[in-house]
C-alpha cells in the first residue's frame, strides 16, 4: 500500500522547521551544522517523495546533487570548526563576533 | 627735378661708402678690437676715417669735373606711406662735399692724435679697457656726421643730427664715473643731451610744418616749391625757419641753449676738438646754409638768426675772458665763433659762414688738441714731480690726501713754452688765427663775415667787431698765462712734450690753420665759386663783396689792441703763484660776472630747472604717489579686488562649495554610523534575517 504523499510532505516540513529552529537557537557550531543537515535532508525527503509520486527521475537527480554538495560542505565546515577550535579553544558562535560593525 | 639731369654712376656710386667705411671700422673694433693691441685698434679707426676722407676727395674731384652739378645717389627705399615718401639718398654737391672733407679730414687727424692721447688718458684714469670703446664711438660719430651732411632730405639729416647727439652724449660721459662727486661727467653728458632735446623739438616742429606745408621733406622738392609758397603765405616759411633756428641754437650752442657746450668739456680733449669744436656743433650752421633757399625768402627770420648769432658771439666772448680752465676758455670761444658763423649764414652770407666754419675747424681743432697736449704735459710733470719726492710706484693712493691737482687750471701753468716747444708754436699759430691776425686763415674768414655784416646789418657788425676784440684779448691772456712767464706749480716746471703721434697732427693742423685763408682769398674767391654751384642750383644770387680796407683795418687793429692789452695785463708782469687776476682790480664785479658766466646757469636753474624739479616733486608726491598709488592702486584697484576675492572666498567657496563637499562627507558618515548597528556579529541574527527574507520573498510569491 502506498503511503500518501501528504505524510511525506508533513514529515519533511516538520524536519525542516526543526532544523531551522536548531540553526537559530543553538550556539554550538557542530549542532548548528547538524541542524543544517537536517534541513537539507528534509528537502531531500520532499524531493524523493514527489519524484516517486510523479514517477519522475528529476527529483532523484536533485537529491544526489544535494547529498554530494552537503558532503563537501560538511567537509569544509568541519575543518573550519576544527581550525576555530584550535585557535580559540571554543566553538560557541556567540563568542565569534569579531566582525561586528 | 634738377638732379635727374646729372648722371649717377662712376665715382658717385662710391658716395654711400662715406657712411659705411667708418661704420665698418666701428663694427670691426667692436667685434675684434678686444684682442688687438691699442695701436692696431687706433690704427684701424684712423684708417677708416682716413679712407672716408679719400672717398670725400674723390667725390670732390668728380664733382669738380662736372662743374659742380649736384648729384643725388639713390640708395634704399625707406618710408613710403601715402604721400609721405622719404628714401635713403645721398646728395653730393659742393656744400656736402665741403662738410665731408672737413669732417673726415680733421676727424682723421684727431683720430691719429687720439691714439697717443687716449693711450695716456686710459692709464691716467685707470681703465685701459676703455681705449677701444673710445674709437668705436669716434667712428660711429664720423658715420653719423656723414649721414647728417650727405642726406638728401630733412629726415635723413635728422637721423644724423640725432646720431651725432648720441655720440656727443656718450663721449662727454666717457669717464662717466669721474668728475665732481663721481657723477660730474655723467651730469654734463645728461645736460648736453637734454638741452639738445629741447632744440630737437624745434627741429621736429620744423619738419612737421615742412611736411604739412610742402608734403615732402626732400631738399630738391622743398626748395623748388618754396618760392610759390612764399608768394602766397610767407608766414609758413617764417615759422619753419624759426623752428629750425631753435634746433640750431641747441646743436650749435647759441643763446639761449648754449649752456651745454662748456660743460661738454668733461669729455676727453680729442672729443672736445672733434665734436664740440670742429664738426658736430657746426651742424646748425650747415643746416641753415643747406636751407638757404628757405631763409632767403623770409628776411625777418634772417634778422632773428643774425641777431642770435651776433649776441652769442659777443656774450660768449665776454665769458671766455674770465675763465681759468684752459678748455673752458676754448669752449666759450667756440660758442662765440659759432655765433659768428650763425650770424653770417643768418645774414645770407652763406659762403662767409661756411668759410669760417672750415677755417674754424682747422684752428679750433688745433687749439683743443694743443690744449690736450698741454694738459697731458702737466699731468706728466705732476707725475714726475711726485715720483721724485716719494719713489712711490702707486702715487694714486697718496694723492687722495692732498687737494686734487687740476691739470687744466691755467693758474697752475706758466712758462710751458720752454718745456713744450712744438705745442707752444702750434698754439701760437692757432691763437693768432683765432684772433684774426693776417695772413692766417682766421683773418680772412672772420673778415669776410665782418665785411658782409657791415653791408647787411650794422647791429650785428658792431656786436661781432667787439666780439673779435675780446677774442684777441682772451687768446692773448691764455697764451701768456699758459706758455709764458714763470711756472706757477711744480707740475708746470716738470711738464714734458707729447709724443710724435700727437704733435704730428698738431703740425699738420697748424699748417692748415696758417694757410687756410688761401681757400678764399678776397680776389679769386675760390671757395665762394665752389659753393656757388650748390646755391645757384636754387637760383640764389651770391654776390661777392669787394675787399674793404676799412673793415679789415678796424678788425686787425682791434685784434692787435686786444693782444697788446693782454700783454699789458699778463705779459709785462706775469702772474705770480696765487696772485689775483689783474683784471679783477680793474673791472671789479664785471670780471666776477665774466668768471661766473654771468650766472646764466644759476638763472636757468632758478627759472627752469628748479621749478621743473619742484613740479616733478609735486607730480611724484601728489599725482603719482598719493593719487595713483595710494588712491587708485591701493584703494580702487587693490581694494575692490580684495573685496571681490573676499566675496568669492567666504560666500562662494566657503559658503557653497565647501558646504556641499562637507555635507556629502558628513551624510555618508552618519548613514554609515546607523548602518553599522545592523552588523551585530551574531550568526543567528544573520541567519534569522536570511530566514525572514526567504519567508517574505516566498510569501510574496505565493500570495501574489
Amino acid at each position: 500500500m502506498m503511503v500518501p504523499i501528504n505524510y511525506f510532505v508533513a514529515l519533511s516540513g516538520i524536519l525542516f522547521i526543526l532544523g531551522a529552529v536548531g540553526v537559530l537557537v543553538r550556539r554550538n557550531l557542530i549542532v548548528m551544522f547538524m541542524s543544517v543537515e537536517l534541513m537539507l535532508n528534509a528537502a531531500n525527503l520532499a524531493f524523493v517523495a514527489y519524484a516517486r509520486h510523479y514517477l519522475s527521475m528529476d527529483g532523484q537527480v536533485f537529491v544526489f546533487f544535494v547529498i554530494a554538495v552537503a558532503a563537501a560542505e560538511v567537509a569544509v565546515g568541519l575543518s573550519m570548526v576544527i581550525a576555530i577550535f584550535r585557535t580559540r579553544q571554543n566553538i560557541n558562535v556567540d563568542d565569534l563576533n569579531s566582525l561586528k560593525g | 627735378m634738377l638732379s635727374e639731369t646729372a648722371t649717377v654712376g662712376g665715382i658717385f656710386s662710391l658716395a654711400p661708402l662715406v657712411v659705411f667705411i667708418p661704420l665698418a671700422g666701428m663694427i670691426f673694433n667692436m667685434l675684434f678690437g678686444g684682442r688687438l693691441s691699442q695701436k692696431l685698434v687706433g690704427g684701424i679707426a684712423s684708417a677708416a676715417s682716413g679712407l672716408t676722407f679719400v672717398i670725400a676727395v674723390l667725390l670732390g674731384v668728380a664733382l669738380y669735373n662736372q662743374h659742380g652739378e649736384p648729384v643725388v645717389v639713390p640708395f634704399l627705399e625707406w618710408i613710403h606711406i601715402g604721400a609721405f615718401q622719404v628714401d635713403w639718398a645721398f646728395r653730393v654737391d659742393t656744400l656736402s662735399v665741403t662738410m665731408m672733407l672737413v669732417v673726415a679730414g680733421v676727424g682723421t687727424l684727431i683720430h691719429v692724435y687720439s691714439v697717443g692721447y687716449m693711450h695716456e688718458d686710459v692709464i691716467h684714469q685707470g681703465d685701459p679697457s676703455r681705449f677701444r670703446r673710445f674709437f668705436v664711438f669716434m667712428n660711429l660719430f664720423i658715420a653719423m656726421m656723414m649721414i647728417l651732411v650727405i642726406g638728401d632730405s630733412y629726415l635723413m639729416l635728422f637721423v644724423g643730427w640725432e646720431g651725432v647727439g648720441l655720440c656727443s652724449y656718450l663721449l662727454i660721459g666717457f669717464w662717466y664715473e669721474k668728475g665732481e662727486n663721481g657723477i660730474g661727467n655723467a651730469i654734463a653728458g645728461n645736460k648736453a643731451f637734454i638741452v639738445n632735446r629741447i632744440g630737437d623739438v624745434g627741429m621736429l616742429l620744423a619738419m612737421f610744418t615742412l611736411f604739412w606745408v610742402f608734403g615732402t621733406l626732400t631738399f630738391d622738392e622743398v626748395f623748388e616749391l618754396a618760392p610759390e609758397i612764399a608768394a602766397t603765405t610767407p608766414a609758413y616759411i617764417g615759422l619753419i625757419t624759426l623752428f629750425m633756428l631753435v634746433g640750431v641754437t641747441g646743436k650749435s650752442a647759441q643763446i639761449p641753449l648754449y649752456v651745454w657746450l662748456p660743460d661738454a668739456m668733461a669729455g676727453p680733449t680729442p672729443v672736445s676738438a672733434l665734436i664740440h669744436a670742429a664738426t658736430m656743433v657746426t651742424a646748425g650752421v650747415y643746416l641753415i646754409a643747406r636751407s638757404a633757399p628757405l631763409y632767403t625768402l623770409v628776411p625777418e627770420s634772417q634778422n632773428v638768426v643774425a641777431l642770435v648769432g651776433g649776441l652769442t658771439a659777443f656774450f660768449a666772448a665776454t665769458i671766455a675772458v674770465g675763465q681759468n680752465d684752459i678748455k673752458k676758455v676754448l669752449a666759450y670761444s667756440t660758442v662765440s665763433q659759432l655765433g659768428f658763423m650763425v650770424a653770417a649764414v643768418g645774414m645770407g652770407a652763406f659762403v662767409a659762414g661756411m668759410f669760417h666754419l672750415v677755417s674754424h675747424a682747422f684752428f679750433k681743432a688745433l687749439l683743443f688738441l694743443a690744449s690736450g697736449s698741454v694738459i697731458q704735459g702737466m699731468e706728466r710733470g705732476h707725475h714726475l714731480e711726485h715720483h721724485a719726492h716719494e719713489h712711490d710706484l702707486k702715487p694714486r693712493k697718496k694723492k687722495s690726501k692732498e687737494p686734487p691737482f687740476d691739470p687744466q687750471d691755467m693758474r697752475n701753468m706758466g712758462g710751458l713754452a720752454g718745456r713744450m716747444r712744438t705745442t707752444y708754436w702750434v698754439y701760437i699759430v692757432g691763437a693768432l688765427a683765432l684772433a684774426g691776425i693776417p695772413p692766417l686763415s682766421g683773418f680772412f674768414s672772420k673778415d669776410e663775415i665782418l665785411l658782409e655784416a657791415s653791408h647787411l646789418n650794422t647791429t650785428v657788425y658792431i656786436l661781432l667787431t667787439i666780439a673779435a676784440f675780446f677774442t684777441a684779448f682772451y687768446m692773448g691772456r691764455q697764451v701768456w698765462m699758459v706758455f709764458l712767464g714763470q711756472p706757477r706749480s711744480a707740475a708746470a716746471e716738470k711738464a714734458e712734450e707729447s709724443p710724435a703721434v700727437m704733435t704730428l697732427p698738431l703740425i699738420i693742423l697748424a699748417v692748415l690753420a696758417f694757410f687756410g685763408g688761401l681757400l678764399n682769398l678776397p680776389g679769386p674767391h675760390t671757395f665762394g665759386h665752389w659753393l656757388e654751384y650748390t646755391f645757384e642750383a636754387f637760383h640764389l644770387e651770391m654776390e661777392t663783396l669787394p675787399f674793404s680796407l676799412p673793415v679789415a683795418l678796424i678788425s686787425t687793429l682791434l685784434a692787435v689792441v686786444g693782444i697788446l692789452l693782454a700783454w699789458m695785463f699778463y705779459g709785462r708782469q706775469p702772474l705770480e703763484k696765487g696772485q689775483e687776476d689783474p683784471l679783477r682790480g680793474i673791472l671789479g664785479w664785471i670780471f666776477t660776472g665774466m668768471q661766473r658766466k654771468w650766472w646764466v646757469d644759476e638763472i636757468y636753474h632758478f627759472l627752469f630747472v628748479n621749478p621743473y624739479i619742484q613740479l616733478s616733486h609735486v607730480f611724484a608726491e601728489y599725482v603719482d604717489w598719493r593719487f595713483w598709488h595710494d588712491w587708485f592702486h591701493e584703494v580702487v584697484l587693490a581694494g575692490s579686488f580684495n573685496q571681490f576675492a573676499r566675496f568669492l572666498n567666504f560666500r562662494i567657496d566657503a559658503g557653497i562649495i565647501d558646504r556641499i563637499a562637507n555635507g556629502l562627507g558628513n551624510g555618508t558618515q552618519q548613514i554609515a554610523g546607523q548602518m553599522r548597528q545592523i552588523q551585530t556579529g551574531y550568526v543567528r541574527n544573520y541567519a534569522l534575517s536570511l530566514f525572514l527574507g526567504v519567508v517574505l520573498i516566498v510569501g510574496y510569491i505565493l500570495l501574489r
